[in-house]
């Protein structure tokens, strides 16, 4: 327990060390790390995604929808644990207690998660929050800009902020911690669930965005560009906590178009 | 003759009265966007072919989204440095790009149902109307922001579309920028890949 406090320790501290910005306007921006290789490794994902992921989306669709939308639910009530964590880190007490009342409401009456009652009674369901956000919100900048192999679009705050969420997440600690195992004794925490429910997760991610990826691909001059705009702008926007859409109106290039 | 000319006249006030009807908007930029989408459902939920489809919400695009500030705001500081020629030749591939563009991702929704929800003024330049696409059995419902210009209030313009919270303008900008980077800064790469893209 010490130890994997001191690895969390560690890279926390080092991200805020290397990747923190004091420029407003590079605070969101990344500069490319290696652009070659992101571009192969992008395109290796695309044939990944063809070959396996995509099929996989379009059978998932054709569950009924009550199924897929239980689904749903069940692993968002999960993951929602993984917002909490953040959402105190982040000093946001007030999406923090809407966040556990969202989970206590729905594992409860909502039956383990797969139903929502909670959004019916008024506990509104916001965006998820992970540990590279927080990061972000601490004031880290996000570094350079690459593509990983499977898991796509980063930035290097994003990617320490991947280990991080090992750390914050306690879904991930209920099914790899073997004490935990010996006080709860029920076989189903195993380390094995917690795949399954992440690769449920990004499979219903998927299937929801099965026309959205072919219209960005077939609409793209630079597909790979597209990619890095729309992943570094919602990267933004999930720090923020709010929309770009105000304050874009201030982009001087428009001010410009307007006075010539 | 005199039936000839009155036949002609009323055809031609017939015309006017129907092209006025069709062309004219509202001022108010949510009645704005709520026309416009209604225009486009009745489009879209035709049985026309996909490319007649496309030809009538080009027409459409033409009126209501401010391309040319698009086609210069997705240039970027680079549009500073070309020739006339070079700009006018950028103008119009644009405007094809864009029209291609635009009217193939709509023309994937064949009945979208989309609410206004509300607008809210940013300043005396811009107004943004919320509105949302409603979920289907297998799609979310979607977030659509649009970012109304309003300079000339009687005459308000498209400048972005914000699909949850992402702007389009800044992808198509960030996209051009790579494509350029990437040829040198040659302004000769761009014409050529938008050439490609409106032909393929």
């Amino acid at each position: 327990m010490l130890k994997r406090f001191k690895i969390f320790t560690v890279i926390t501290v080092l991200s805020m060390v290397f990747l923190t910005n004091t420029n407003a306007d590079e605070k969101y921006t990344a500069n490319e790390c290696f652009e070659k290789f992101s571009r192969g490794t992008l395109k290796f994902n695309q044939g990944l995604d063809k070959a396996i992921f995509k099929p996989i989306a379009k059978g998932y669709r054709v569950l009924p929808q009550p199924i897929r939308t239980g689904t749903n639910n069940f692993v968002s009530n999960l993951r929602s644990l993984l917002s909490f964590s953040n959402n105190v880190l982040q000093g946001d007490l007030k999406s923090a207690g809407n966040t556990a009342g969202r989970f206590a409401i729905n594992t409860t009456v909502g039956i383990l998660g797969v139903f929502d009652p909670a959004s019916k009674m008024g506990f509104e369901k916001k965006s998820r929050e992970d540990f590279g956000q927080t990061l972000g919100v601490w004031g880290t900048g996000p570094g350079c800009y690459f593509v990983l192999p499977v898991l796509g679009p980063t930035t290097t705050r994003d990617a320490a902020g991947l280990i991080g969420n090992v750390f914050v997440d306690p879904v991930y600690h209920l099914t790899h911690n073997s004490e935990t195992d010996i006080i709860v004794g029920n076989e189903n925490l195993s380390e094995h669930n917690y795949y399954y429910y992440r690769g449920t997760d990004a499979v219903d991610f998927r299937s929801k965005n099965i026309e959205s990826f072919e219209s960005l691909e077939e609409n793209s001059i630079d597909f790979y560009a597209s990619l890095k705009s729309l992943y570094l702008q919602n990267r933004q926007q999930r720090i923020l906590n709010s929309p770009i859409s105000n304050r874009d109106s201030e982009d001087s290039d428009w001010e410009e178009i307007d006075n010539q | 003759m005199k039936r000839i000319f009155l036949s002609f006249l009323i055809f031609l006030v017939g015309s006017f009265l129907v092209q006025t009807k069709a062309i004219s908007y509202s001022s108010d930029p949510e009645s704005f966007i709520s026309e416009v989408i209604d225009e486009a459902k009745v489009i879209l939920s035709s049985s026309s072919s996909s490319e007649e489809k496309a030809d009538k919400l080009s027409l459409i695009a033409l009126k209501i989204v401010d391309i040319k500030g698009l086609a210069y705001y997705t240039l970027g500081k680079k549009r500073k440095e070309l020739t006339p020629e070079q700009l006018k030749k950028y103008e119009d591939l644009f405007e094809k790009y864009f029209l291609k563009s635009f009217t193939s991702r709509l023309t994937d929704y064949s009945d979208p149902k989309i609410s206004v929800l509300s607008s809210e003024v940013v300043n005396n330049k811009y107004t943004i109307v919320k509105t949302m696409l409603l979920k289907t059995d297998k799609k979310p419902e979607v977030k659509i922001d649009w970012r109304v210009y309003t300079k000339d209030p009687d005459n308000p313009l498209i400048r972005d579309l914000i699909i949850e919270g992402l702007s389009l303008a800044r992808t198509q900008k960030e996209e051009f920028a790579s494509v350029l980077s990437t040829n040198n800064n040659d302004i000769n790469a761009l014409f050529s890949t938008l050439e490609k893209f409106v032909n393929k």
